[in-house]
């Protein structure tokens, strides 16, 4: 019966693991190596923006512990979502860490790259024939709103990384992916089932998160069979345990015991836990509901403005006891001397008080924004260019520190500034411009594959 | 009454999604799954009020076998909006912390 022994080097590709857990886990034997290096969960930010997340230096010397492991046992390496957030940018700075690599060490393999990146072209003509559907409660997305938007991306499945790994490919790097397609295309391509390969796929995909106590991040590995799957950390002071791993898999997950991939959905309602000695699982009886379209989730960011802000302190209990009507008569003073100045009209910018202290953290969500003895502002500015939100910086900063209330008579200064100058340029704000799926005919349509030899 | 944190081991949040938020609610054991299951603290007519979202949004699972509660709501704005608050949705569990059972 086929067995397959895979490693997640990490939850992260950014954010590493001990040198020693890859070692010894590569050292019982596994037939391939994956690390996710992306999400969505720092927000659209990289997407918009094309920027990798680093440090570069960190994500080489974790790719060079991978590949040197890869490159001794002759076994595959699959990363997946590369750059962070997928997009041919972040494919490419990912490859030219690769390449450097593969120079510096004189290793020679074939590299396949994957790109994910959708041009806004195809997706229009996609839209437009019905293919893209919202999923839950989405922004509209149509023509001009997808012109507009800076980038997007789709999320590839399984079959795109299995045509990699059939054209020989040693290292696989995929642009934006599902995190468990990286743990699940090599089992499958293999014999495995669907269900055993996605359920070990999602306990994987976070590294060592499914252990009792994760300290720091590390590596995580699973042997899977025909039956299920086994998992347990190669670094040998963690464990896991059938609640840890059971756990882990409504993790980051709405629904947390359907988990909805390409071409089908996890259902791991009567999925078994087992403790097999002190440290390792046994995972057994979840199912995988093959879907009757198959579909790709897409992602894409849009660049709404530019953010300045300052940052300020507020101490006086008299301004304090009623803040909400400080920060009021504020703003519309602000209005009337940004047009005096700038003139700019309301609409062209927007200012938001931030207030650390009373509700800065969950913002319209709090159900107690009651204020203690100080609170910490964060005055948001964002307008069209980074040039004009800086402008409007020491506009908000002198009238929002003399601006007067009714107790006191004469000249005051109410607001506490930690730094100068007050206004810190913060650079380009974008927003997720969707939360829908494309259905394709091909699951390896939109991702163009390159081979190169190296 | 004792407090939510009080029974559970894991009070936490994060995005699921950039457009969902979900709450792990992880109990010590069993029969405090159940004592909180059966007071309803966290009916989706609860949970709605305290973050303001409708009622309809609300998802509550009760996963018996690792005495776990999760709720599922809809973000007000997206991750990472210029006006969101915690890009990766890891606060907004706090409300339910001290809630009494």
């Amino acid at each position: 019966m086929a067995k397959v022994r895979a490693v997640a080097a990490s939850g992260n590709l950014s954010t590493g693991f001990p040198e020693a857990s890859l070692v010894r886990a590569i050292a019982d034997g596994v037939d391939f190596i994956g690390c996710d290096a992306g999400t969505t969960d720092s927000g659209p930010s990289y997407l918009g923006s094309g920027k990798a997340r680093g440090p570069r230096e960190g994500v080489k010397r974790n790719l060079r512990i991978m590949m040197r492991e890869a490159m001794k046992t002759g076994i595959p390496v699959v990363i997946g979502s590369a750059g962070h957030a997928g997009g041919r940018p972040h494919l490419e700075w990912t490859l030219s860490i690769i390449r450097e690599l593969a120079v510096e060490n004189s290793w020679h393999f074939r590299l396949a790259s994957i790109d994910s990146e959708i041009e806004k072209a195809t997706l229009a003509k996609a839209s437009r024939e019905g293919f893209i559907t919202p999923l839950g409660s989405s922004p509209e997305l149509n023509e001009k709103t997808i012109l507009d938007a800076q980038r997007f991306v789709a999320m590839m499945g399984i079959e795109p990384i299995q045509r990699a790994l059939e054209a020989g490919a040693q290292v696989v790097v995929a642009g934006r992916c599902s995190d468990v397609a990286i743990y699940a295309a090599l089992p499958i391509l293999n014999g495995i089932s669907a269900a055993v390969a996605f359920h070990a796929g999602k306990i994987l995909e976070c590294g060592a998160a499914s252990v009792e106590q994760r300290k720091a991040p590390d590596s995580m590995a699973a042997e899977l069979d025909a039956d299920g799957f086994t998992v347990a950390p190669p670094n040998p002071a963690l464990r896991c345990t059938p609640q840890s791993v059971a756990a882990h898999t409504l993790y980051e997950n709405a629904d947390p015991l359907h988990l909805v991939e390409s071409g089908g959905t996890l259902d791991t309602t009567d999925a078994r836990y087992e403790a097999v000695g002190n440290r390792a699982v046994r995972v057994t009886g979840s199912r995988f509901l093959p879907a009757t379209r198959y579909t790709v989730r897409i992602e894409g960011a849009t660049l709404v403005g530019y953010r300045s802000i300052v940052i300020a302190g507020i101490r006086d209990p008299l301004v304090l006891r009623r803040l909400n009507d400080f920060l009021t008569s504020l703003h519309s003073v602000l209005e009337r001397k940004i047009f005096d100045n700038l003139r700019l009209k309301p609409g062209a910018y927007s200012i938001n008080f931030r207030v650390y202290g009373r509700d800065g953290t969950l913002g319209e969500m709090e159900p107690c924004p009651d204020i203690g003895h100080e609170v910490g502002l964060v005055i948001d500015v964002v307008a069209s260019s980074q040039e004009l939100a800086a402008d409007i910086c020491p506009i908000v900063s002198h009238t929002g520190l003399h601006h007067p209330i009714a107790e006191y008579n004469g000249l005051i200064s109410n607001f506490a500034y930690p730094f100068s100058p007050g206004g810190i340029d913060v650079g380009p704000v974008y927003q997720f411009c969707a939360n829908h799926v494309w259905e394709l005919t091909d699951p390896c349509g939109p991702f163009t594959m390159k081979l190169e030899q190296l | 009454m004792p407090e939510l944190w009080e029974m559970t081991k894991l009070i936490r949040s994060k995005n699921a999604g950039p457009f969902e938020l979900t709450f792990d609610i992880m109990f010590k054991d069993n029969d405090g799954f159940r004592k909180a299951k059966k007071s309803g603290f966290c009916s989706p007519d609860k949970i709605a009020r305290k973050y303001g979202v409708p009622p309809d949004s609300v998802k509550v699972f009760f996963l018996e076998n690792i005495s776990t509660i999760k709720v599922s709501i809809p973000r007000r704005v997206p991750s990472g909006d210029a006006r969101d608050t915690d890009i990766y949705g890891g606060q907004f569990h706090s409300p339910l912390v001290r809630m009494r059972i």
